[in-house]
């Protein structure tokens, strides 16, 4: 598999701050790929290095072969083969859809159809109305298709299902899955970590500024062999046990009640759980 | 398909603008007919003749199609681009390949088009209501032409270079405007200028728009009241001179200033 983004001892900083302090990343073509981490962990100055709006101060970046520190008429071919989905914007809310996304598609060489980016973005019945009437998710959507009119090999998503319902979340997904088995690569960073564990193939869990694991979610912070938390109620309170063997605990609790084991519960990690360890923890 | 080129999607870009703003009602009339009750207020005001066959009406149409350029151009750009750079417009462009070019031939075809539309607007209400005079010469048509194309330019590239000034696009206008409004009582917009105090006067100098007043004066005046301007002539050469001047200063700060994101 070629390589799509591949970073080596990345590093920025404001003033006293180290924004982004040492970073390696390898991503291939066809990943989705997720950045995960807390506010202030350096996932959007990362980002916004890749995606060539930010200068670094040292490390060796390469997307799609190209340093996207670059400019002038080099960057702007560049630029045809990515596509960029920003945090909330709330632009051209006087032009609908259709004129937006159509006027977006002359930037590129090789636009995709802007009818057919409507329709898949699922706002077809949309097109005509005006930005400013559109609702959150709506807006997002359009943010989506203005990103990926220009028919990109590497696509960067920024908290792209802030504000959606879970029905348009599921909808948005299988929109990201479909545009993977085109051929895309996907960047993508989320605070959601049912995103993370639904779409990405691999994650890294950023934090101070420092990549603390990449690993695919069932494997990150050893999640998959990770000791079960088998919980019941015994005597008026519930009882925990950790156990690397849960289904012979479990055998052993049935034996002793000598059938069914009151509220039996068997429960390994969540992804939630692992990252909330791994950046510190948000726990009390 | 082949790779579109600055000018063309400049060009789009412009349509583009028009279509927003004529979207944008309230903007429309505000930037449109203000200086047109501003026009008939103070022609309604001040009836009374200035100098031999010169009303005020005609002296005021000169300083408001001036003060249209600076409007059209400056203040509307000024205004407009802070709030583009809040709203993330400037910065989801540059994440695409169109050229930064192509953004600025949009915004100056916006300009044009509301600069044209508004010097019409003047120069029909001003012949139809206040009896001011269109020049006759063709010499006077080619000074207007000139001081429209440049002044429009200059005022174009300052809006774009003050862009930066205001710290974000809601303050954008309180920024923008008392600017405008101090340059035009400055300039001799609403009052005569050589009856405004020496200061006042020498403060106006330095700035364009006291230039684009005076190079209107000295196409809807008749040649008769150059001897009451302060070099007791247009001072055509001058006037394009320092209107060209800031041209350059602006371009130069505009290059060295423009931001495509809100910091």
């Amino acid at each position: 598999m070629s390589t799509v983004i591949s970073v080596a001892g990345l590093k920025k900083s404001y003033g006293q701050t180290h924004a982004v302090n040492g970073i390696d990343l390898e991503i291939s073509r066809g990943e989705i790929f997720a950045l995960l981490g807390p506010n202030g962990a350096g996932k959007t100055t990362t980002v916004e290095i890749l995606e060539g709006f930010r200068n670094r101060d040292a490390g060796e970046v390469r997307v799609l072969d190209f340093d996207p520190a670059t400019k002038g008429s080099a960057a702007q071919s560049w630029r045809d083969r990515i596509g960029i989905v920003l945090q909330s914007t709330e632009d051209a809310g006087d032009l609908t859809v259709f004129e937006s996304v159509s006027h977006f598609s002359k930037y590129y060489k090789s636009p995709k159809n802007p009818r057919e980016v409507i329709e898949l973005v699922g706002l077809t019945e949309k097109a005509d109305s005006l930005g400013r009437t559109l609702s959150g998710g709506q807006r997002r959507r359009l943010d989506v298709a203005l990103g990926i009119i220009g028919s990109p090999e590497l696509i960067f998503l920024d908290e792209p299902t802030t504000g959606f319902d879970p029905e348009a979340r599921r909808a948005f997904w299988t929109l990201i899955r479909d545009l993977r088995d085109e051929g895309a690569t996907i960047l993508l960073t989320t605070h959601y970590l049912d995103e993370a564990e639904a779409l990405a193939d691999r994650v890294a869990v950023i934090n101070h500024g420092q990549i603390v694991e990449i690993s695919t979610p069932e494997h990150l912070g050893g999640r998959a062999t990770s000791l079960a938390t088998v919980s019941w109620r015994e005597g008026g309170v519930t009882r925990f046990e950790k156990s690397e063997n849960p289904t012979a605990l479990v055998a052993q609790l049935a034996t002793r009640f000598g059938g069914e084991v009151p509220e039996l519960s068997v429960k390994r990690a969540s992804l939630e759980d692992i990252y909330l360890e791994m950046i510190g923890g948000a726990h009390e | 398909m082949s790779k579109p080129t600055a000018l063309s999607i400049g060009l789009q870009r412009g349509g583009l603008e028009i279509r927003q703003f004529m979207r944008q009602r309230e903007s429309v009339v505000f930037t449109m007919l203000f200086p047109l009750i501003l026009l008939a207020i103070f022609g309604s005001v001040f009836s009374n003749e200035i100098a031999e066959g010169v009303t005020f009406s005609q002296y005021f149409v000169a300083g408001m199609i001036a003060s249209g350029l600076v409007n059209t151009g400056f203040q509307q750009l000024a205004i407009m681009i802070p709030m583009e750079r809040d709203f993330g417009t400037l910065k989801r462009l540059r994440g695409t390949p169109m050229p930064a070019s192509s953004y600025f031939i949009g915004k100056s075809i916006l300009v044009t088009v509301s600069m044209l539309i508004q010097v019409f607007l003047l120069l029909a209400a001003g012949v139809a209501f206040f009896g001011v005079n269109l020049p006759t010469t063709a010499d006077k048509w080619l000074i207007l032409l000139a001081l429209l194309v440049l002044g429009s330019a200059c005022s174009t590239i300052l809006g774009i270079a003050f862009s930066n000034v205001p710290k974000s696009g809601r303050g954008a206008s309180a920024v923008v405007s008392p600017v405008v409004i101090v340059l035009q009582f400055f300039s001799g917009v609403f009052f005569i200028f050589t009856d405004l105090p020496q200061w006042m006067q020498q403060v106006a100098a330095i700035f364009p728009l006291k230039w684009m007043t005076q190079g209107a004066r000295s196409v809807f005046l008749p040649d008769t009241f150059a001897a009451r301007e302060v070099a007791g002539s247009w001072e055509t050469g001058r006037t394009f001179a320092i209107i060209g001047a800031w041209l350059v200063v602006g371009l130069i700060w505009a290059i060295r200033s423009f931001k495509w994101e809100r910091r």
